[in-house]
């Protein structure tokens, strides 16, 4: 148990976490500021969480290009359906931060709502407006968060029970100042 | 005879174009429009007026003679959305109810040179008047005058949006309002 682990790299570790927290901060935001009337405070929110979601976006980038460029540490010991599930929960996952701020982009466009990055840089519309096209992105963004977020919950249950039930370094090596 | 009917003042109306300028009066309101756009967290969001009256008096040569009276219908507005429609009706914004129209009547227009003009004037929203000052140009379309112009109207001037929406980090102040207005020549040739 005390044996030296492989651990993630520090970049792999850095986007990690990174995109953890901006995820878990932008699922309850967008949950919370659905149902508000129309508000100052509502236009502020639904900013705040479009600027989130752009910034999973442009982390995603590196993240990916440093993954497929850098070997992950070997799997440990485990049944090989809890590796296939683990390994197919994080394909999906790396699809879905993909996918939930990008049909997030592409619904703001449509509902004529551009998305300007920090209330200063101009994000392009990628395409025009369009009210059913806006409607249909909307639930799309909706299923495609409530699967993310399912995901992530599958994720962190795996995590916690290599870390607390086989008591391994599973969780350890991916902790930012763990050894 | 029937000709001579027709011809006569198809050939004064010819002239008058050609040889001196026409006094533009009837607004074609089909073919006008009166768009603004607000700036909300910085984005840019279109909206505009879908009813209007305009009455107006032009003529490029005498511009100082010029004047105009605009009366806005603000329960036409389209402010990008739904939820923007029904709120900006509201009494925190325009409060149709109580000022169902805003009113701009010029008191002075100048020439700027070329095709360029200003008009200065009184604007009238929401129970409050103040002074405006709009850029414009003027161009024939054939037999019509074309006005393009715009000014940068200041929200919190006239109390649209008050209470929370008086945050002007949310909703900027300036609004930026653009007028396009077709109008054809006072009736025929007479003058």
């Amino acid at each position: 148990m005390n044996q030296p682990t492989a651990r993630y790299t520090g970049p792999a570790i850095a986007a990690h976490w990174l995109i953890a927290i901006l995820i878990l901060a932008a699922f309850p935001l967008g949950l919370y500021m659905h149902g508000l009337p129309l508000s100052p405070n509502k236009l502020k929110l639904y900013s705040y969480h479009k600027w989130i979601g752009m910034t999973v976006l442009l982390l995603f980038v590196p993240r990916i290009l440093w993954r497929l460029t850098h070997r992950p540490p070997a799997p440990l010991p485990m049944p090989a359906w809890q590796h296939k599930i683990a390994e197919g929960t994080h394909h999906l996952l790396y699809l879905l931060m993909f996918l939930v701020p990008l049909s997030g982009w592409l619904m703001s466009s449509a509902k004529g709502f551009q998305v300007v990055y920090f209330g200063v840089l101009p994000i392009p519309d990628l395409i025009g407006k369009d009210k059913e096209l806006g409607e249909l992105l909307e639930e799309m963004h909706e299923v495609l968060s409530w699967s993310l977020i399912s995901l992530v919950g599958l994720h962190l249950a795996g995590a916690l029970k290599h870390h607390v039930i086989d008591k391994d370094s599973t969780l350890r090596r991916m902790l930012p100042f763990g050894k | 005879m029937k000709i001579r009917h027709i011809a006569l003042p198809a050939a004064a109306l010819l002239l008058a174009g050609a040889a001196h300028a026409v006094e533009f009066k009837q607004v074609d309101a089909a073919r006008s429009s009166l768009a603004f756009t607000s700036k909300q967290m910085g984005v840019p969001v279109p909206g505009s007026f879908k009813k209007f009256t305009a009455q107006l008096a032009f003529d490029p040569a005498k511009p100082t003679a010029a004047s105009t009276v605009l009366e806005i219908d603000l329960a036409s507005i389209d402010a990008g959305s739904k939820d923007a429609n029904d709120e900006v009706v509201g009494k925190q914004w325009f409060n149709v109810k109580a000022f169902p129209t805003a009113k701009f009547v010029s008191t002075g227009v100048k020439a700027l040179g070329g095709n360029r003009f200003e008009a200065v004037g009184k604007m009238t929203i929401k129970g409050q008047t103040r002074d405006i000052t709009a850029p414009f140009t003027f161009k024939q379309d054939g037999a019509n005058g074309v006005f393009d112009g715009g000014f940068v109207l200041k929200r919190m001037d006239f109390n649209i949006g008050e209470g929370p929406w008086s945050d002007v980090s949310a909703v900027a102040n300036e609004i930026e309002i653009k007028f396009h207005v077709v109008a054809a020549p006072a009736a025929a040739a007479k003058k």
